[in-house]
């Protein structure tokens, strides 16, 4: 390993405390509170900039994890969650104000760069304006649609009921088609005298970007915009790259998204708490069971339930076999975006499949595992299941990763691709709100599991490792070095794991959760996912957002690749590791 | 003289030799044999067993798609290994996954670039009826409204082995076509699926002139919908 990561210490959460935090604000900037609670503090629209800039450059809240809104029957609420990459503990909570009619709010892009992608979330999903944002469109929907989903009072066209279970269901035992029930007879609305004959749709655009200076020297080339995506062999799903270019190097790329959204948020919403859990097996279709955790755990903390030792260990060595497999699979496929074509991947998807049957014994599903449950896990595991897991553990395992790194890692052709391509320091890995490897690959030390210990991880003897490059080649190599971490923890998860209950409490459908928001989130093998969560106290959330670090990586893909080749950039969108289902959602 | 010589034998009536000649080494039948007993089991074979799959995942089921193809479930065995890039050189779109209306538009051109003969396989919930994510703003309920599908392969995601199930199945479907109805060898050119527009919502511009007529008689359109009631309405009922 390059770099030995130094045994993890317990950092006081005191410093993250939103009351210290408002006292030390109200003294730099008297006016610009509204209100400070455990619960977040409210600042004043005006005096956010400035009330950010000082918590980034003073007070070390350098890391920009989360921004997201909720739409409130007489305001929207921006929230953002800061935390310091350095100190670890739970993130501040910031929240802004915004009125109800034609909301604005000054963007934080220029403070952290990591908001670009999200406050474009926030308005195409909530009509929120941010002012000063350098490229304020919709992100995930397209230009021209109609209306703000994410609005409550945004119904979309198979509206049936506001909340599930839909009562026309259970009272009448019957229900009617969703195209009968929409009067176009398919999922779509228009506005009323809408012309849909004469109707032409806008031009696509493109995000302007300038050339940089060429000296006379050089020769003379054009620009050229070059359209990658979203049907492409190497876009790892439906992702559009618009990719502008000087000749052959990369001036600027801009992602457009939103091929796969799925309306999770909204759909979520109307669902029950527990009914969303299959819903988020689908965000990262690679890690199921790594997404039901980080979700069980946002709604636990908010019901204040505490999860029997068994169901404890269970999770973390499900949540940990799927980190090693989901990085393994990721060398095979950066090594497809290489020109490997599939020879390393069907040894990774080999082994992969070995834990796959034993999620499909312990869940009944391969991919969609939807096995985790508040208060516990949904079975048992089943006879022979810890066994098996031991062989894969202490033995196969070991020798797979050995393997891979003997015959990937110090390849040639391997080296001469990624080394020093897509380098991006740790200052700006932080401030584009980066997560996962490709944050530590630059040498940024933060884990969720070490910076805010979940679960049962803080019983647990393992590293974190970090880059010191901040290049592909380092992205790569973090996820054996993570890959071989996590056999660690399951090591010592499998040889600890007690017997008991599985389970607190019976199984309950209608899970009642109190009044409150919470803001739950876990180490994800693609970084940071997070959940947030505001309930009113009925049976469904009332806003539930996903902090998705696919997408949010993204937002540092142009910063990452400009200058490289059109060939980098397939190398350089490898190693972010994207899964388009929870880019989008 | 040699003896080869005296076997030469004077043809007397050179139509009636050339008809038994004929007679003795070409094989005759009827036109419709020829096509069913040996063009088109030929010609099938060969079509079935070299299926090119059109490289294009789209959700969640594109990973057991991938699956499929790697070494426990062997998709080679069918001669389907080769996932193209290129809509050119595909026969098969296995749809694999959620088909979104940003999405659509991308999709129906791929089917409409795709050479004849070419098939569609709809895997999972999604592709087929929209799936759990059906009652989504921004979901397609079933690509079928907008281009013909083959199979259709439930599940959510499908099993490799559902998935190789609606393979086989599409070639079973291969095997009963025969060239003489096939569609890509008819005069003229085969209609294209117009693209789907992007505008307020999802335009199916197969239906612009009777959105346009809805869209302005709000009185036919209500009556158009099947009304249910709410939750809310259903309790105030029974009190
Ligand atoms: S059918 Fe299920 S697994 Fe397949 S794309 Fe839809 S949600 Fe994903």
């Amino acid at each position: 390993m390059a770099v030995n990561a130094p045994p993890a210490e317990t950092k006081p959460l005191s410093a993250n405390d939103p009351q210290t935090i408002a006292e030390q604000i109200k003294t730099k900037f008297p006016d610009a509170l509204e209100s400070a609670s455990a619960q977040g503090i409210v600042i004043k629209r005006d005096h956010l900039l400035e009330v950010a800039r000082h918590l980034r450059e003073s007070l070390t809240f350098d890391y920009l994890n989360n921004v997201t809104s909720v739409d409130f029957p007489d305001r929207f609420e921006v929230v953002y969650h800061v935390s310091s990459i350095d100190r670890g503990g739970a993130p501040l909570t910031l929240k802004v104000n915004a009125a109800r009619e034609n909301p604005v709010v000054p963007s934080l892009v220029p403070v952290y760069r990591g908001a670009d992608f999200q406050e474009r979330e926030v308005y195409d999903m909530m009509g929120i304006r941010f002012d000063g944002h350098p490229y304020l469109r919709r992100i995930l929907m397209w230009d021209g649609f109609e209306g703000y989903p994410l609005r409550k009072d945004y119904h979309e066209p198979y509206f049936e009921d506001e909340k599930k279970p839909f009562g026309t269901r259970w009272d009448q035992g019957h229900h009617v088609i969703a195209e009968d029930r929409n009067p176009w007879h398919d999922n779509v609305q228009y506005p009323a005298n809408f012309d849909a004959v004469a109707f032409k749709a806008q031009i696509d655009t493109v995000r302007e970007q300038t050339l940089p200076d060429v000296s006379p020297t050089r020769l003379k080339t054009e620009k050229m915009i070059l359209n990658i995506g979203p049907q492409h062999p190497s876009t790892h799903g439906v992702l559009r790259l618009k990719t502008t270019l000087d000749g052959e190097t990369i001036v600027g790329v801009e992602p457009v998204l939103g091929y796969l959204h799925r309306n999770h948020e909204k759909i979520g919403e109307r669902n029950t708490y527990l009914g969303n859990i299959p819903f988020t097996d689908r965000l990262d279709y690679f890690t199921s069971m790594n997404n039901n955790h980080a979700y069980v755990i946002g709604v636990e903390k908010l019901m204040g339930l505490r999860v029997p030792e068994r169901a404890e260990y269970i999770r973390v060595i499900m949540a940990e076999l799927t980190r090693v497999i989901s990085h393994m699979a990721l060398m095979g496929f950066m090594y497809n975006d290489l020109g490997a074509f599939y020879t390393p991947l069907i040894y990774a998807l080999e082994e992969r499949e070995l834990v796959l049957d034993m999620f499909e014994a312990a869940s009944g599903s391969r991919m969609m595992c939807n096995y985790m449950r508040f208060g516990g896990v949904a079975r048992d595991l089943p006879d022979g299941f810890l066994d098996k897991a031991k062989h894969l553990v202490e033995e196969r395992f070991p020798r797979v990763l050995d393997e891979l790194e003997t015959y990937l890692t110090g390849n040639e052709i391997f080296l001469a691709r990624t080394k020093g391509v897509g380098v991006i320091s740790r200052e700006d890995a932080i401030n584009y709100s980066t997560a996962g490897p490709v944050l530590r690959g630059s040498g940024a030390k933060y884990d969720v599991r070490r910076a805010e210990p979940y679960s049962i991880y803080d019983r647990f003897d393992f590293d974190i490792p970090v880059g010191t490059a901040g290049d592909v080649r380092d992205r790569f190599l973090m996820r054996l070095w993570e890959a071989r971490q996590s056999l660690r923890i399951l090591k010592q998860a499998l040889k600890d794991i007690p017997a008991g209950e599985i389970m607190t409490g019976k199984k309950n459908y209608q899970i009642r959760v109190p009044k409150g928001e919470v803001y739950g989130r876990g180490e994800n093998p693609k970084g940071e996912l997070g959940f947030y969560i505001v309930s009113d106290g009925t049976p469904n959330p009332y806003r539930y957002h996903i902090r998705a670090p696919s997408f949010i990586n993204l937002t540092a893909l142009d910063r990452m690749s400009k200058g490289y080749k059109v060939a980098d950039l397939i190398i350089i969108l490898g190693s972010h590791d994207v899964v388009m289902g929870e880019v989008d959602r | 003289m040699s003896e080869g010589m005296q076997q030469i034998q004077i043809v007397q009536n050179e139509d009636e030799w050339l008809e038994d000649q004929v007679r003795r080494s070409v094989f005759v039948a009827s036109w419709d044999k020829v096509i069913d007993k040996i063009i088109d089991p030929l010609y099938n074979w060969g079509r079935r067993n070299s299926v090119w799959p059109i490289g294009f995942g789209l959700a969640c089921c594109a990973i057991e798609m991938i699956c499929t193809s790697a070494s426990r479930f062997d998709i080679s065995r069918f001669g389907m290994e080769l996932f193209r890039a290129s809509p050119r050189q595909a026969d098969l779109m296995i749809v694999s996954g959620t088909v979104t209306k940003k999405m659509l538009p991308a999709v129906v051109r791929l089917y409409n670039q795709m050479a004849e003969p070419k098939y569609v396989l709809a895997m999972g919930a999604c592709a087929s009826a929209g799936g759990p994510f059906k009652e989504g703003y921004n979901v397609v309920s079933g690509l079928d409204k907008f281009i013909p599908i083959d199979v259709y392969v439930p599940g959510c995601p499908p099993t490799p082995q559902a998935l190789l199930n609606g393979l086989m199945t599409l070639q079973k479907k291969i095997d009963k076509q025969t060239i003489r109805e096939a569609a890509w060898y008819k005069k003229g050119q085969a209609e294209a699926i117009p693209d789907p527009v992007l505008g307020p919502d999802l335009i199916d511009a197969r239906r612009a002139e009777e959105i346009t007529m809805l869209a302005h008689a709000p009185d036919q359109l209500a009556t158009r919908a099947i009304k249910i009631q709410t939750k809310a309405e259903t309790k105030h009922e029974k009190k």
